[in-house]
């Protein structure tokens, strides 16, 4: 089996963050794929596919993700996680201008 | 200190508590925790680590279950938000990564199931606790959440291994309610110890009614304890030992075997009359909760039931009592004494599980709030269910009824007049009972004790609530132990009350009796029959050794004892004087 590794940064543009349930809908995309799926912010490396280590990342708006996959659907998972991530905003709005 | 007492895990500790229930008890321990409070660090055997971790699978099994259920309930739009929460729970319960975090420390650690669910998910709260963003760190209430769920499946399945027990135990708990205890199952638990309560509580009346030792107010017995650690409970000194050294075994084995016989010889009395060395007759009655114990009231020489609570119906199932479930309980309790009397007391709910959960909010206060009668004045159908029942039974034998904690005159009449109500119904079904029941107060607030004349007129009996009558003389919790000390009925205050009570009876010529712990306590008999009381209900395994008491003594001797202590001032002088004529009268006691 080809293993192709994949990696890309996203920015959190909701306004509320990566609370619980944003990170359910990020957790539910995820393990949709074979692939390993690992989560970083500065400090630290996460499974993107256990809900208790992505909450715990307490990534709030503007944080910036390293979102690394390494499988073979590695490149649409990151993809699809990118969507979630930055154009659908998890459903939710992005802060209110000032 | 701790530190050092946690590796050696045998060694020997002494804790000291209030003696509530006598005799002494050696056997392993079974703890009870409570998801209420903080699960105490507990250490367990490598060997038991497999059956832990098993636990553990087993809680996060049974949890989804639960809460997929509960999801699947939420269905209106309006829902949806909590819908969402327990998607959000569940996929907690179904993440991997959080299990193994827990498993591997119950391996590494050698801890119980319960305290490595509460650390780890407590650890993870915390972490969001310390994230500035609020709309993150609030989320710490999800963990909170997920933590009790699993603990309550945890404890849950601990509080069942108590209901099936195969050996002998001695239970230890922070406290216990009368829904843990009416499960026990009391061939193999030998003993009651509790972090919390008083003399009064509830766990002391447990085990004095199943007669066995109990100590309770032992502060941090369950943070220093762990499950199958051997305990003896001393319940004549209120002194607990965990983990207690060979030769402490072998003096407790003798000092047990001596209390037995002790015990023995006063059963031997229990044929011979309740009468004074000059000849004056005082009746020993029984109190207790379920139909089962009116035997061993037989069988410890009391002549009646002299307070049954009926509060365990309710407390013991989940759903309501039926009427029939009322009459069934009754009739076996009266089939006991055929014609002797048996004194009925209405429902004393309050302040517990079961009216609090019926409510929105707890009560702020709740000994002061919507209990008891004023509960039943205010759910009618409840209480006309009970009394139905009650006066069904009353053909069935000498039935009487027993109104408790009525602060007034109105609050008697209102009760009275739905006694009437319920007689009415029957009469119109044509359902037999007895016309003339015999309608009796509790008197134990100091407003129906100052009135108790004018309360006289209109029933046939009184009996004394000694327990809540000192609690709210005194304004002091008996439950709580930062003022427990505070709590004595030798003090000048309830005496005076109690012996206005006794005259005013005498003045109408109505029936009294004592039925609070106060009568089951050697060293206020004397007093008590001094200041007039003749009838007497306790705790059934009490009844020999307060028989021994009256057989030993005269009613002039309690006549001059009574008549000293209302002129004392102080409880300290009181309980000293009343400790010393007792140990002349009966030195095994002591």
């Amino acid at each position: 089996m080809e293993r192709v590794v994949c990696e890309m940064e996203v920015e959190i543009k909701n306004a509320d963050g990566l609370h619980m349930r944003p990170a359910m809908q990020f957790v539910d995309v995820a393990s949709r794929f074979q692939c390993d799926i690992t989560v970083s912010n500065i400090e630290n490396s996460v499974d993107g596919k256990s809900i208790m280590q992505m909450s715990m990342l307490a990534a709030t708006h503007g944080t910036k993700l390293k979102i690394k996959a390494e499988g073979s659907d590695a490149q649409q998972a990151v993809s699809a996680l990118q969507r979630l991530v930055e154009e659908n905003m998890f459903d939710e709005p992005p802060p209110k201008k000032a | 200190m701790k530190q050092n007492t946690r590796h050696k895990k045998y060694a020997m500790e002494i804790k000291k508590g209030i003696a509530v229930s006598p005799g002494i008890a050696i056997a392993k321990s079974l703890i009870i925790d409570s998801e209420d409070y903080r699960i105490p660090r507990r250490s367990i055997e490598p060997s038991q680590r497999m059956t832990e971790i098993q636990r553990v699978r087993n809680a996060f099994k049974n949890a989804i279950v639960e809460l997929t259920q509960l999801e699947a309930e939420q269905e209106t739009i309006e829902q949806r938000k909590i819908k969402d929460i327990f998607a959000v729970h569940l996929r907690f319960l179904h993440d991997r990564s959080l299990r193994k975090k827990i498993t591997d420390w119950v391996h590494s650690e050698s801890v119980t199931a319960e305290y490595a669910v509460s650390t780890t998910l407590r650890e993870i709260a915390s972490h969001f606790t310390k994230v500035k963003d609020p709309y993150i760190s609030e989320r710490a209430a999800d963990i909170y959440d997920i933590e009790r769920r699993l603990l309550k499946q945890l404890l849950g399945g601990k509080r069942e291994d108590v209901e099936h027990l195969a050996k002998e135990v001695v239970v230890v708990a922070r406290e216990l309610s009368p829904t843990q205890t009416a499960g026990f199952n009391t061939i193999f638990v030998k003993g009651l110890a509790t972090d919390a309560g008083g003399r009064t509580s509830h766990t002391a009346i447990v085990a004095r009614s199943l007669g066995i030792p109990a100590v309770v107010a032992l502060e941090d017995l369950t943070e220093s304890i762990s499950g199958e650690d051997t305990v003896i409970i001393d319940g004549n000194h209120g002194i607990v030992i965990v983990n207690p050294d060979e030769e402490t075994i072998r003096q407790y084995e003798q000092y047990s075997d001596e209390f037995a016989k002790l015990e023995y010889r006063l059963d031997a009395i229990k044929e011979k009359p309740a009468v004074t060395r000059d000849g004056i007759k005082i009746t020993l009655l029984g109190n207790i909760e379920f139909p089962g114990e009116a035997e061993l009231v037989l069988q410890k020489g009391g002549e009646g039931i002299g307070l049954y609570r009926t509060e365990f119906l309710y407390l013991n199932t989940q759903s309501e009592p039926t009427e029939e479930d009322h009459y069934q309980a009754y009739a076996e309790t009266i089939g006991v004494f055929k014609h002797r009397p048996v004194i009925i007391r209405t429902v004393d709910l309050g302040a517990d599980k079961y009216t609090q959960s019926r409510r929105f909010a707890p009560e702020p206060n709740p000994f002061l709030g919507l209990r008891s009668i004023r509960f039943c004045l205010q759910n009618l159908m409840m209480f006309k269910t009970q009394l139905h029942a009650i006066l069904r039974a009353s053909v069935l034998g000498d039935v009487k009824v027993m109104f408790p904690l009525i602060t007034n005159l109105q609050e008697l009449m209102q009760a009275k007049m739905i006694l009437r109500d319920v007689m009415e119904d029957l009469d119109e079904d044509s359902i037999a009972y007895n016309k003339d029941i015999r309608i009796g107060i509790m008197i134990e607030t100091p407003s129906a004790a100052l009135t108790a004349s004018t309360l006289a007129r209109d029933i046939d009996f009184f009996s004394l609530g000694t327990n809540d009558l000192t609690q709210y003389t005194l304004a002091v919790d008996r439950a709580n132990e930062l003022v427990s000390t505070l709590y004595s009925s030798a003090v000048p205050a309830v005496l005076r009350l109690i012996r206005t009570v006794i005259q005013d009876a005498h003045k109408a010529q109505i029936d009294l009796s004592v039925c609070g712990e106060m009568a089951s306590e050697p060293e206020y008999v004397m007093l008590l029959l001094g200041m007039g009381v003749r009838t007497i209900s306790l705790a059934p395994p009490m009844i020999p050794e307060i028989k021994q008491i009256v057989r030993s003594v005269t009613m002039e001797d309690c006549n001059n004892i009574a008549r000293k202590i209302l002129g004392m001032n102080s409880e300290r002088q009181i309980s000293n004087y009343l400790r010393d004529v007792t140990r002349k009268t009966l030195p095994e006691a002591f």
